[in-house]
């Protein structure tokens, strides 16, 4: 039970002498192989993998959260960059998190394939004959019959419904029978590391062809089409995805509702949209149909799954020129706060029929600034719950060069500071309004904040193999499941005809009965069927006949746990389950 | 969605009131363990052997054949005891036994106030209720309370692990009503799903029942210890190492398919919630991690050389792993599992 165990042989060393190279070397791969698929290599692999991993929930990680990973960066400028070569903040896609799963999944099926050959001639094998000595097993017990062997060992086998049986005779007219239930656990355990097998492979899969896409869409009835990379707002594709030959299915959103609990907790969320699926699409018949999209009840169509990320608000501005035309200014701002979703950002507006590029950079606008759905009020503007019940915007106007055309990537989210702080960008008003409210610029160009919609941020994703995933995962159960609760156990009966002086009916019978695995219990079972085989009689003073008695100095879960090869004077042992691999 | 909030406060005395009655058991229960310190051998001989208390019932019981004598006693402890324990005792009952029974009694009894606030709780969100820290933390104390109360029931010679057993619980609760204390309110979307039922149910269950085979596996270290070199003198009057050693392995191997379980249905409602059914959320991650441990220690248990006391520390350090899961994850690093805002 401790550790007074002995380490299983044939794992060390090649032996001392070994005549030439060759089948040194061969030697040398045939241990390297068993050592490798050992039940000790695999435990320290499962223990590897375990430490490899903690760094993932440690420290952020770039997958999930990206911007986590900035944050942690810049607060360590010593330790995070250390960390960073380490790939610390990307452990489930470094080298060495890959080498510790895919070693323990070379041991697995190193130790499983032939585990499995075994395990089906095992299942053909009939039982094990009885050991000679059963009173020496952790169960037995004894008792006479009145019947003769041949009809003790047909009641013990007709009980035994549901066992491998054997029947075999012995020298002197003895009968014996052996019994073996529980095949069922042995299957259960390939079946769960097989389904391991089979779940990696199914994530692979996944990595290889699956993509993941994110999109804004204003819920105005605003249009996305599944037609390329360029549609989307971020896009991670599998290794083998180059985003060429996506599904080409379209959705509109036509609406979007929050409600909110009077603390602003979040109550539901739904998006109303509709969709053309890909046959649509090539058919171009418009056929459109409808779907709520909520969170948890994401959108599948043909491969793809849509899904209702997030939410937010885009203030709608009505800029007239001058000259009187007007440009509506429509884009998400983001919330800052996700409580309140006070947001910020930044309406960029190109003025309308202006064809000279430096007077162009001259009288580009931007409206940037907070929005706060419910408005505290006062000068300083912030955000009291987030619903639009009382929205207002505290904003910047901005005229000049946006350097939206300077090459670099700009945010959405706010304008270029460096033109700010090169005069380029300079503000001409600042103001707190409300819808309905105008703000006039000292060249005559109102800016009318009219109101305010919504925006939704969707993610559509791609994974052909998730289904085999989850296939794997419920097989992976089954086999667990079986294989901790089915009991391997063992159960003998020996029938020997008594001598004729003795009064003590015709037949000695003799049950043993062996448990193989580490759940104890069988006690009971066994209790149970030496009843009904032997039953107790009345009419004797003995007590002892027909009960079990073990010895009673060696607690009997402790003895379950003993194998066939311990069993002494037993007949050929199987292979011990833990070691020798 | 209405809370009833004069439901939810009945829910919270409730609460108060179930940690009281097991503080005062689990006192109870170190009383029993201090005097058993103190009274002789005779307590320590029944408490080595756990087959002695059915003996002594067992004459009693001869005509009923085969199981009543011996080891095979052992496993028909389970029925016989309830029954044993409540007919006239022989033997004039010790002081420190009368305490652990009492102990015991009020074990029951807070483990039903237990179980009445978290059906007040439910009922007064008109949700399951787990939805936050404060209920799930509730909800995993009372499953480790419940799995305790069937260990005994089988096993009633394993009372004396009384105290040991209620004080993690204690102390969960004690957080749960303190640190992690809210009121009673609805869940948010992301959380509204009966994948939430499916899978917070599983992973709370795991979680109570892992809790047990953790404790099991601390005491068969400071046990195995005395055992082996005479330090922790206290634990001799703890069941021995093989007993402790398993009921650590029966507990874990029952929790271990209900945490996987756990698990995957986690992974199902991360699909339908987040887009992905796996994405190395610091939540998962932890989750996969204890998975793995308790792998290693159902490994550990079949690897010659690593049974016992190896094993042990790998089981306590699974339920070091849940711990951190629970509060670490949950209050410190923030993930979509956070139970604050939206996914
Ligand atoms: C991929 C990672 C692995 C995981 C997560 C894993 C998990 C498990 C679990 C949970 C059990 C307990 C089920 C039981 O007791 O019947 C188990 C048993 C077992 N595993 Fe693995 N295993 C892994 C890899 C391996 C490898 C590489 C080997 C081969 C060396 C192996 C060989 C075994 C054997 C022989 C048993 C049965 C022990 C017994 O009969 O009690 N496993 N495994």
């Amino acid at each position: 039970m401790t550790s007074t165990l002995q380490a299983p042989p044939g794992e060390a060393g090649p032996p001392p002498t070994r005549p030439g190279p060759g089948r040194r070397a061969l030697a040398l791969a045939r241990n390297t192989w068993r050592g490798l698929t050992s039940m000790r290599t695999a435990l320290i692999l499962l223990f590897l993998l375990a430490v490899a991993a903690l760094p993932g929930a440690l420290l952020p990680q770039r997958t999930p959260s990206p911007n986590a990973v900035d944050d942690y960066l810049t607060q360590h400028p010593t330790l995070g960059p250390f960390f960073d070569d380490l790939g610390l903040f990307d452990v489930f896609a470094t080298p060495w998190f890959a080498a510790i799963y895919l070693l323990l999944f070379v041991s697995l099926i190193g130790c499983l394939v032939p585990r499995s050959f075994e395990h089906v001639r095992g299942l053909r094998a009939e039982p094990v004959s009885v050991p000679r000595n059963l009173a020496r097993l952790p169960h037995h017990a004894q008792g006479s019959s009145d019947e003769d062997p041949d009809a003790v060992v047909d009641a013990a086998r007709r009980r035994l419904r549901g066992w491998k049986v054997a029947v075999r005779s012995e020298p002197g007219g003895v009968r014996t029978l052996s019994a073996e239930k529980g095949a069922l656990r042995e299957v259960g355990n390939l079946v769960f590391h097989l389904s391991l097998v089979a779940l990696l492979g199914g994530i692979a899969v996944g990595k290889l062809v699956g993509y993941e896409g994110q999109v804004i869409v204003m819920a105005d009835g605003s249009e996305f089409c599944n037609s390329g990379i360029y549609a989307y707002d971020s896009f991670r594709p599998g290794l083998q995805v180059d985003g060429t030959g996506l599904d080409p299915f379209c959705l509109t959103v036509d609406d979007f509702r929050a409600t909110f609990r009077p603390d602003g907790q979040p109550d539901s969320f739904d998006a109303t949209v509709r969709y053309q699926d890909t046959d649509a699409v090539e058919r171009g018949d418009g056929a459109w149909q409808q779907h709520d999209l909520a969170v948890n009840a994401p959108l599948r169509v043909d491969g793809e799954r849509v899904y209702l990320l997030g939410h937010g608000y885009a203030p709608r501005f009505t800029v007239t020129f001058p000259n009187g035309e007007q440009r509506v200014g429509l884009i998400q701002w983001r919330p800052v706060d996700q409580a309140t979703l006070l947001s910020e950002g930044a309406t960029k507006i190109d003025p309308p029929g202006v064809t000279d590029e430096s007077e162009r950079r001259r009288s580009q606008l931007a409206i940037t600034g907070l929005f706060a759905p419910t408005s505290s009020g006062g000068g300083l503007v912030t955000s009291v719950f987030p619903a639009p019940n009382d929205p207002e915007v505290a904003v910047d106007v901005l005229r000049g060069d946006l350097g939206l055309d300077s090459g670099r990537a700009q945010s959405i989210f706010s304008v270029d500071q460096g033109m700010v702080e090169q005069g380029r960008l300079v503000r001409v008003a600042r103001e707190n309004i409300k819808p309905g409210g105008e703000i006039t610029l000292d060249d005559g160009t109102r800016i009318r904040f009219d109101g305010v919609e919504n925006w939704v941020s969707l993610q559509v994703s791609h994974d052909p193999a998730q289904t085999a995933v989850l296939l794997a995962a419920i097989a992976l159960l089954g086999g667990l499941t079986l294989s901790l609760t089915v009991r391997r156990r063992r159960f003998w009966v020996r029938a020997s005809p008594t001598l004729p002086s003795t009064t003590d009916g015709r037949t000695l019978v003799v049950l043993g009965g062996l448990a193989r695995t580490d759940r104890a219990g069988y006690g009971e079972e066994f209790g149970r069927l030496a009843a009904d085989l032997v039953p107790p009689r009345d009419d004797t003073g003995d007590g002892e006949r027909g009960r079990a008695r073990p010895d009673p100095a060696v607690p009997e879960d402790e003895l379950d746990e003993l194998h066939d090869d311990e069993v002494p004077e037993g007949p050929a042992p199987d292979r011990k389950d833990d070691d020798g691999r | 969605m209405v809370v009833d909030a004069q439901l939810g406060q009945f829910g919270d005395l409730l609460f108060g009131s179930a940690l009281a009655v097991y503080v005062l058991a689990m006192i109870l229960h170190a009383v029993e363990h201090a005097l058993l310190r103190r009274t002789g051998t005779e307590e320590e001989s029944a408490a080595r052997v756990p087959v002695a208390a059915g003996v002594t019932g067992a004459a009693a019981r001869a005509d009923e054949g085969l199981s009543a004598e011996g080891a095979v006693v052992a496993a028909d402890l389970d029925e016989q005891d309830a029954r044993e324990a409540d007919a006239p005792a022989r033997r004039p009952r010790s002081r420190a036994e009368r305490f652990g029974r009492t102990g015991v009694s009020l074990t029951v009894l807070g483990f039903g106030l237990h179980l009445a606030m978290l059906v007040v709780r439910g009922l007064a969100a008109q949700r399951v209720p787990w939805g936050n820290m404060y209920e799930f933390t509730a909800a995993i104390s009372l499953v480790a309370v419940g799995a305790w109360l069937v260990v005994l029931r089988r096993r009633p010679e394993l009372r004396r692990l009384g105290a040991f057993v209620l004080l993690p619980v204690i102390v969960l609760m004690f957080l749960a009503g303190t640190v992690l204390y809210t009121q009673t309110a609805p869940v948010v979307p992301a959380l509204r799903s009966y994948w939430l039922v499916v899978h917070v149910s599983a992973a709370v269950i795991a979680s109570g029942i892992l809790l047990l085979a953790g404790v099991a596996s601390c005491l068969y270290l400071l046990r195995a210890a005395h055992e082996s070199s005479g330090r922790f003198a206290w634990t001799s009057r703890l069941p021995s190492a093989d007993v402790l050693d398993r009921v650590a392995y029966r507990a874990t191997a029952i929790a271990f398919p209900i945490w996987t379980f756990a698990v995957i249905t986690g992974a199902i409602w991360a699909e339908a919630a987040w887009g992905r059914y796996w994405g190395w959320d610091p939540k998962e991650t932890t989750a996969f991690i204890a998975w793995i441990v308790y792998a290693c220690y159902l490994h550990a248990r079949s690897t010659a050389g690593w049974r016992g006391r190896r094993a042990a520390v790998i089981n306590v350090v699974g339920f070091a792993v849940m711990v951190f899961n629970l509060f670490f994850v949950n209050l410190v690093v923030t993930g979509l599992h956070s139970y604050a805002g939206v996914g």
